[in-house]
């Protein structure tokens, strides 16, 4: 549906997005992860255009955004980061408002603008100046004056920053509930909400894409190593870790922390095979006092931040 | 077509529901009425001259504060990026603005039609020089509401975008009462330039089309400028 095509922008001298490309889906809940300026705004600006990219394209359907950015416009609905919306209007003017340009009929528009009042439950605030609602209604206003067109694609920039929790989550269960039907792009760096929304995630680093699949495969084929975490009281890390690098499939035992009296170590292991077993019991061999034994589980927070860090 | 009657209505009512146009609508009628009525009684003439004659000089400073906020504002808060991802070109936006800032001067001079009918319930009004004078306060409201416009495509600061647009404003208007420090050979061209020159020769009552045309060909470079800088911005 969407085909992005050696895509690169440059901002004078600093280059936002640098040659990426990969495809969209119909159907699909994509998420854009990427640490702040990776280019994630830069992309979604692009696709929605309001920029133009320095070199390559962007394939929507059948249209170029070069060419015809009004028929792209026509199927997208965007939301900006912190839903940049007219303070002084009430929200039911400005749904209509949007209604009007985005060509609906009288009839269409009335019943549009109360469908998404319920979806996206504003219905109490829609004789309100937008000004003066908060920022989990403002962005709930955002998204109904996205979807008014009822678009095929829906372009979301951070849609959850700076919402409470219950917000947070009430976004997500509307993100959801439309992403049955139709095709989203959402970034954010919150990783649990990728893990809990999306069917697929693109890392973005320094403009260039670092991971592009399902979250599922990408902690597979990124988790080839576990990490068990153990805590001992009283005891010496020379011998702890004579004893555990001995243990077949060992890779490393490092000193994570000690203080009080209690020693935290990291055992790496070479293999996805779990190795619980033999190292419990070689610990169990020992006088040693076991206080803490687990396998830390890959999420998504460790391979975001093993493919963004430095260097 | 239809963009640009929504963005019309959509930034009149914005107007309205902001205390701008009640303030910006006080302060023009305050400015014109005293300094018309001051004076008035001396003259002892049933006309307008004096209230078209200073027009120019106040819609020089009135039209910027007006038009200020249409680009800059939304630059700023970020609204923007949402109109420029909505299925609307860039002259439906530009257009649709400036249609309703001219909306604004148009409303903004009905109150001045008293002014008028007092004046004609005092002696005997010349009608020529009274329709001549509206349409060029019109066209020149145009004129000064493209540059306006123009100047808030330029920069998310409205102060700054007032002052460029005021500056531009003031320098048409007073062009060509400087014309002493140029050559002889620039008169010709910079009377021309000069906005007040075409307003006044419209305000007399004779309606020529070469000053038309000074409107209309002017409020459009400034309006295809105020294209081109939006364009620039993508």
């Amino acid at each position: 549906m969407i085909k992005v095509e050696n895509l690169t922008k440059h901002y004078g001298e600093i280059c936002a997005v640098n040659d990426i490309g990969f495809e969209i889906h119909k159907g699909e809940i994509l998420g854009l992860l990427g640490p702040n300026g990776a280019g994630k705004t830069t992309f979604m600006r692009i696709l929605t255009c309001y920029l133009n990219p320095t070199a390559g394209t962007i394939q929507v359907k059948d249209f170029n955004i070069k060419d015809h950015p009004l028929e792209i416009k026509q199927m997208m609905g965007y939301l900006p980061e912190n839903a940049p919306l007219y303070p002084d209007m009430l929200v039911y003017d400005y749904l209509q408002y949007i209604a009007d340009i985005r060509q609906l009929d009288k009839a269409t528009k009335l019943l549009r603008i109360n469908q998404l009042a319920g979806t996206c439950a504003i219905r109490e605030v829609m004789h309100q100046p937008i000004g003066e609602l908060s920022k989990g209604y403002k962005q709930r206003v955002g998204l109904a004056q996205a979807m008014m067109g009822d678009p095929e694609i829906l372009v979301l920039d951070e849609p959850t920053s700076g919402l409470d929790p219950n917000q947070i989550i009430e976004i997500r269960e509307i993100i959801k509930k439309i992403g049955k039907e139709k095709t989203i792009i959402l970034s954010t760096h919150i990783l649990s909400e990728a893990e809990a929304t999306c069917d697929r995630v693109v890392i973005i680093n320094k403009g260039k894409i670092v991971a592009d699949s399902n979250i599922e495969d990408l902690k597979q084929s990124l988790g080839k190593e576990s990490v068990i975490i153990l805590a001992f009281r009283n005891t010496d890390f020379a011998a702890v870790q004579k004893v555990l690098s001995q243990v077949a499939g060992v890779a490393a035992v490092e000193k994570n922390d000690s203080n009080e009296g209690v020693l935290a170590v990291n055992v790496t292991c070479k293999t996805r095979d779990d190795i619980r077993n033999q190292i419990y019991a070689a610990i169990k061999k020992q006088d040693w006092q076991l206080l803490e034994f687990y396998q830390q589980i890959r999420s998504l927070e460790n391979i975001f931040r093993e493919l963004t860090k430095e260097n | 077509m239809k963009n640009i009657r929504h963005i019309l209505v959509k930034e009149l009512k914005s107007y309205f529901i902001a205390p701008i146009a009640y303030i910006v609508i006080a302060i023009f009628l305050l400015i014109t009425g005293w300094f018309f009525f001051s004076t008035f009684f001396l003259y002892n003439q049933a006309s307008l001259r004096n209230f078209f004659g200073l027009l120019p000089l106040i819609f020089s400073f009135i039209i910027p504060a007006v038009t200020m906020r249409l680009f800059s504002e939304e630059i700023n808060i970020g609204s923007y990026e949402i109109l420029m991802t909505l299925p609307l070109t860039f002259t439906e936006v530009i257009v649709g603005k400036f249609l309703a800032a001219v909306a604004f001067v148009m409303i903004m001079l009905l109150p001045t039609l008293s002014y008028t009918i007092t004046i004609a319930m005092l002696g005997k009004l010349d009608l020529g020089p009274i329709i001549g004078g509206y349409i060029g306060a019109i066209l020149l409201g145009a004129l000064f509401s493209a540059i306006g416009l123009l100047a808030s495509a330029l920069t998310r600061n409205q102060i700054i975008a007032f002052i460029i647009g005021m500056s531009v404003c003031f320098a048409l208007t007073l062009i060509d009462k400087m014309l002493f420090f140029l050559p002889e050979s620039l008169l010709g061209v910079m009377e021309n330039i000069g906005a007040d020159f075409h307003f006044q020769n419209i305000a007399k009552g004779i309606i020529d089309s070469r000053d038309i045309l000074y409107f209309v060909s002017a409020s459009f470079v400034a309006l295809y400028a105020g294209n081109l800088v939006m364009q620039g911005k993508k």
